[in-house]
């Protein structure tokens, strides 16, 4: 076994690293770029960030983005939290295996098909497709994750703290808002990041939900760069790689804490 | 081993005249079809310390949870204080109880946590406080009132998780195992606080266990479990000596059972031929000549010796031994019967000898009192 930094172990990590990397950091570095063609470095400048604060199509098509992940973010993770409390609170119910199997779904099917049933849905109730459409299909694409995150928290929740609590005097709904749900918060916090920054970056179904006066961010870039690429994309770019690697920092921050304190209560628990 | 005789017997007087605290009715629990609690009655008394013992499976844990209210009984009715509890939810029930796993609430403090209960019933900040703090000294915790559970030792939650149900001010305080996670000294000691606590604070305990040695020297009386029944309830000494099932003797302690038949019967003396020979022992209940019964003798009852008895006073059984364990304070020996059963016995090393008089492959007589044996008929 070679460990350590040994010179193989360095030169795979810095090849995979570049392999995953490089293209982002040229966009990032280009996008200071003074030049007006994208291939030509001409000097350090802000000059596209300054021209994507005037470019106000760009700037409607960010707010939009923002609007629908917030919205189908929030949405997403309530009804995922409540889809994994059934799950693992009703125990074995009639019926359990195609609903956790239904719920997981969307997890697996390409997102074309999602996108493409949802198209066939919104005409075939005559609804007028563009923000709410895209919300509720970026919510419904969103939800498997929060599902999936909120569950694996709530396998290893000891029960016995809620039925505390009731016999302390809380009534259900008290025991669950005063003690579960602080206990299970950091995995429900990192699911909503997950939705977030899902809806964000999502463009095929999108492309497939939306229609005129609410076009996403993904989608307006799409359009411009078929125009020729412009460096004003590479900044637009760049801040929205800025934003999506915050979020799931943080994410993953809040989901290592929540693992952590975990282990502290398991250290807690007696054996 | 349990309380001492007067404690005991005073707590037993005061628990019979008074009207049952809480009464098991006839409770029936099935899950999945099978009955983990089987038409089940019991009375427990005001400031009583009950024990639950059995084996895990047994039911003693759901017949808590039903008085806690966390199962509902499918048959049958709970009196608490004469009222029918069915329909009362657990966060209204005057009842308490500890978790096995203390259940302690990670994400607030130690003071927190013992005021969670107090929260719910809309004290004023000051008796809260007021009552925290009392509480926590009683539970000798008053300096650990800012840390969180897991920055504590298993002692220390346990004396948490006490304190959280306790400042609750319970009619009945039921333990759910509640010594099972400490190690075996602290185990010891927590079971006199526990009963010293039982005492000051004059409520009823109910606790479940399956170790017989925590609930006979805890409890005023204890019930013992078999398959959501109650095989026998009754203090310690009434379950050692006198078990009411060859299920119970051989549950509590251990023990000899020789199987036979009543070939003579004079109130509570019998005598049963077993195939271990004619022995005398003694009945609590009637028997028939002819009845198939077991007699039943603990190891410590016998005195084994290497001589023969001189007369036939009480019981004799000769035999060779196959096997001694040294306990230091106690030897045990298996002893094959000249009729080819092995029995075990007891002694008490009461000499300092390196050398035991008593050996392998000795020839040995074990000899015992007709009263120190009883029937048991089923």
């Amino acid at each position: 076994m070679l460990r350590g930094f040994s010179r193989f172990n360095l030169a795979s990590l810095a090849l995979g690293l570049a392999f995953l990397y490089l293209p982002i950091v040229i966009l990032v570095i280009y996008s200071f770029n003074d030049s007006k063609l994208v291939t030509v470095w001409g000097g350090w400048s802000l000059r596209w960030y300054r021209a994507l604060l005037e470019d106000s199509a760009m700037l409607d098509a960010a707010w939009v983005s923002l609007r629908i992940a917030l919205l189908s973010a929030t949405a997403a993770t309530i009804l995922g939290t409540l889809a994994a409390l059934a799950l693992v609170r009703a125990g074995y119910f009639r019926g359990r295996l195609p609903f956790s199997a239904m719920i997981y779904a969307p997890l697996v099917l390409p997102e074309v098909i999602i996108g493409l049933s949802l198209l066939l849905l919104f005409v075939a109730l005559n609804v007028d497709r563009g923000f709410w459409t895209t919300t509720l299909a970026h919510t419904t694409l969103t939800m498997c994750f929060v599902t999936v995150i909120v569950q694996s928290r709530l396998l290893s929740f000891d029960w016995s703290l809620e039925e505390a609590a009731m016999d302390l005097g809380c009534p259900p709904l008290r025991a669950f808002l005063a003690v579960t749900l602080p206990l299970i918060l950091p995995a429900i916090v990192s699911g909503w990041m997950l939705a977030f920054t899902l809806s964000l970056d999502d463009f095929v179904i999108a492309s497939f939900t939306t229609g005129p006066g609410a076009t996403t961010l993904p989608i307006r870039i799409y359009s411009e760069v078929r125009l020729g690429v412009k460096p004003e994309i590479n900044a637009i770019c760049t801040i929205m790689i800025a934003v999506v690697a915050l979020v799931v920092v943080i994410a993953s921050l809040l989901a290592k804490r929540n693992a952590a304190s975990r282990d502290q209560h398991a250290l807690g628990a007696p054996m | 081993m349990a309380k001492d005789g007067a404690g005991a017997a005073g707590g037993m007087t005061d628990a019979a005249a008074r009207p049952p605290l809480v009464r098991f009715e006839a409770v029936t629990k099935r899950f999945g079809g099978v009955a983990a609690v089987n038409n089940l009655s019991l009375d427990i008394g005001a400031g009583e310390f009950f024990g639950l013992l059995g084996p895990s499976g047994c039911g003693k844990s759901t017949l808590l949870r039903m008085l806690a209210g966390f199962e509902t009984p499918d048959e049958g009715r709970i009196l608490l204080d004469g009222r029918d509890i069915a329909a009362m939810p657990p966060h209204l029930r005057p009842v308490n109880m500890m978790f096995q796993s203390y259940a302690l609430f990670p994400h607030l403090t130690v003071a927190g946590n013992v005021a969670f209960g107090l929260k719910q019933e809309h004290l004023s900040r000051p008796e809260i406080e007021r009552r925290v703090a009392e509480m926590l000294a009683l539970v000798q915790l008053h300096d650990l009132g800012g840390r969180k559970p897991h920055q504590l030792s298993g002692g220390q939650r346990q004396r948490v998780a006490l304190a959280r149900a306790l400042v609750k001010r319970p009619k009945v305080f039921l333990l759910d195992e509640p010594l099972a996670a400490l190690d075996k000294k602290l185990r010891a000691e927590t079971q006199f606080e526990l009963m010293a606590l039982q005492e000051k604070l004059g409520l009823s305990f109910i606790v479940v266990t399956h170790d017989q040695e925590e609930a006979m020297t805890m409890a005023d009386r204890i019930g013992v479990m078999s398959q959501g029944r109650l095989a026998q309830v009754g203090t310690a000494a009434e379950i050692y000596e006198q078990p009411a099932t060859r299920w119970v003797a051989e549950f509590i302690g251990d023990v000899n059972l020789l199987e036979g038949t009543v070939s003579e019967a004079a109130g509570e003396a019998v005598t049963v031929t077993t195939s271990a020979g004619t022995l005398r022992a003694t009945s609590p209940g009637a028997v028939a000549p002819g009845q198939s019964v077991a007699v039943a003798i603990r190891p410590e009852k016998f005195h084994i010796s290497a001589e023969q008895p001189a007369g036939e006073a009480g019981n004799g059984l000769a035999g060779e031994v196959t096997d001694v364990g040294y306990l230091g304070d106690m030897s045990l020996y298996k002893v094959k019967l000249d009729t080819g059963i092995v029995v075990k016995a007891a002694s008490v090393n009461v000499t300092r000898l390196l050398q035991r008089p008593i050996g392998w492959n000795q020839r040995v007589w074990l000899t015992f009192a007709p009263d120190a044996a009883v029937v048991l008929t089923s």
